[in-house]
């Protein structure tokens, strides 16, 4: 459905998007992660026809950006960042301004505006003025507008940002009941957010991709270490690190004592769990918990991203 | 380009002129401060014409529009909601049509008052209608030209105070160059003149309607507003 090809840009001498390339499938919902500044709005910019490449292009359904932008801007619905819509307009107004620029044909307009008033749940503002609504009602506006022309393709910059919890639950189901039907591309540095709603991940860095897979495979192949806790009782600390001494491969350790147990954190290349329990076994060490940790998306996004 | 999209545009933007205080403003300012200087020297003069008040609507007109007009852009750009507009399913030449249109109607319905002096004046002594035809005419291609800059001028900046001071400047000194001619080097006069608002608007007020002067005020029109569409391109 989207096809990003070789698209650079620069703003300036600051390259922003580099040499960057994936395709997104009909039909997926797919999150851009990435640190700020890492080139996810600016890639979304060039998408929805906001800004031009400097090189590379974006083919949406066969069309090429660059060529035929109105054709490309039809079937996409988009809201910017932080949701910037006129200030001055009463929500009806505003919507219906969409509706008409969408070429929603007149007699179909209200009926069009009852429906995205319910589906995101707009009725008490409707008649009140942008500026003095909340964030989250901003935002589900701006999702309203998004939707206006029922559009194949959906793209979202950081839907979820300055919401409350409540709020970001809420925008969340929205964008999964869109999604069964709908192409979506939202972007977020939220990764529990990504790991809620999303089918593929596209971890973005310094304008490249860093990472790209379902949460799933992201979690069990990025990195290649993995990660075991251990909680212990009547166990000394030096104890275990000359126990410890004896393993290879062993990364990082912490430990944290409270009380009379200890917990133990290891990441290693390899498991290790096997070999250690039955050291364990030797000592006269009470094993409370033992257990293998996955990676979670926290994790592997610094690692990816740590260089910045 | 379409006209549909056009009209979208132009729509919203005129009924956001009148939702904020800010045009009732304008519009007050602008009528009193004509009607005050214009009938200030009527009655001493005691002449049925309306000659002083179309010397005074260039400069008068050199400092309203920009201020009608300096928000079209810079406002979009400083909110963002710029990003929402240009990525409905409009080119960006839609934008500045529908933009431009607006500030122009809202340029005219200013003048639009000022249409009772002359009702006024013919019932005072034999007004000729005729400098006075002319001169609505001119008012209206004055407008255009005038909100033709304050659109290019608001498209260069976000700062709406920044677009007002570069669109009136540039008015203001398409108005008086006119008048400074003495104090410049004689070789340059005749394109000077001919670079004047002023100059081309007083022709049409006598009158007379010539077509350099109608040339002179369409390709002011299209070259600014062209402007304004390379800056839009440049900007993304």
């Amino acid at each position: 459905m989207v096809q990003i090809k070789e698209l650079t840009r620069y703003y300036g001498q600051t390259c922003a998007v580099d040499n960057l390339n994936f395709e997104i499938p009909k039909g997926q919902i797919l999150g851009l992660l990435g640190p700020n500044g890492a080139g996810k709005t600016t890639t979304l910019r060039i998408l929805t026809g906001y800004l031009q490449p400097t090189s590379g292009t974006i083919y949406v359904d066969g069309i090429d950006v660059k060529e035929d932008p109105l054709a490309v801007k039809k079937m996409i619905g988009y809201l910017p960042e932080s949701s910037p819509i006129y200030p001055d307009m009463i929500v009806f107004d505003y919507l219906l301004f969409i509706a008409e620029m969408r070429g929603i044909e007149k007699d179909r307009q209200i009926n069009r505006i009852k429906e995205l008033a319910e589906i995101c749940s707009l009725k008490e503002v409707m008649h009140k003025t942008v500026m003095n609504l909340s964030k989250g009602y901003k935002q589900r506006v701006g999702l309203a507008l998004a939707l206006m022309s029922d559009p194949d393709i959906l793209v979202l910059d950081e839907p979820t940002s300055g919401l409350d919890p409540n709020q970001i639950v809420e925008i969340r189901s929205i964008i999964k009941e869109i999604g069964k039907t709908k192409t979506i591309i939202f972007s977020t540095h939220i990764l529990s957010e990504a790991e809620a709603t999303c089918d593929r991940v596209v971890i973005i860095n310094n304008g490249a991709i860093a990472a790209d897979g379902s949460t799933e495979v992201l979690k069990t192949s990025e990195g290649g270490t993995s990660l075991v806790s251990l909680t212990l009782q009547n166990a000394d600390k030096d104890d275990i690190a000359a126990v410890l001494k004896g393993f290879t491969g062993i990364k990082e350790t912490s430990y944290n004592k409270s009380g009379d147990t200890l917990e133990v954190k290891l990441s290693c290349a390899e498991d290790i769990r096997a070999a250690l329990y039955s050291e364990i076994k030797k000592k006269d060490w009470i094993l409370l918990e033992f257990k293998q940790e996955r990676k979670s998306l926290e994790h592997i996004f610094r690692e990816l991203t740590k260089d910045n | 380009m379409t006209a549909r999209s056009i009209a979208i545009i132009y729509k919203r933007e005129f009924k956001t002129f009148f939702t904020s205080p800010g045009a009732y403003i304008i519009i007050s300012l602008f009528l009193i401060i004509t009607g005050w200087f214009f009938f200030a020297s009527f009655f001493l003069e005691g002449r049925a014409d309306m000659r002083n008040f179309f010397a005074l609507l260039p400069i008068i007109f050199a400092f309203s529009i920009p201020a009608v007009a300096m928000r079209l852009f810079s406002e979009e750009f400083k909110s963002g909601s710029f990003e929402i507009l240009k990525t409905l399913p409009v080119t960006e030449l839609d934008i500045i049509a529908g933009k431009y249109l607006a500030s122009l109607l809202f340029a005219l319905i200013m003048l639009a008052p000022t249409l009772v002096y002359p009702v006024f004046i013919s019932t005072l002594g034999d007004l000729d209608w005729g400098p006075v035809v002319g001169g609505y005419i001119g008012a209206v291609f004055l407008a255009g030209a005038f909100s033709a800059i304050g659109v290019f001028a608001s498209s260069t900046t976000k700062n709406q105070v920044v677009a007002f001071i570069i669109s009136a400047s540039i008015c203001f000194f398409l108005t008086v160059i006119n008048q400074s001619l003495v104090f410049l080097p004689s070789f340059l006069t005749g394109f000077l003149q001919y670079l004047s608002t002023s100059y081309h608007f007083s022709n049409v007020a006598k009158g007379i309607i010539d077509s350099r002067d109608i040339i002179y005020f369409l390709t002011l029109i299209f070259l600014t507003l062209y402007a304004t569409y390379l800056i839009n391109k440049e900007r993304s």
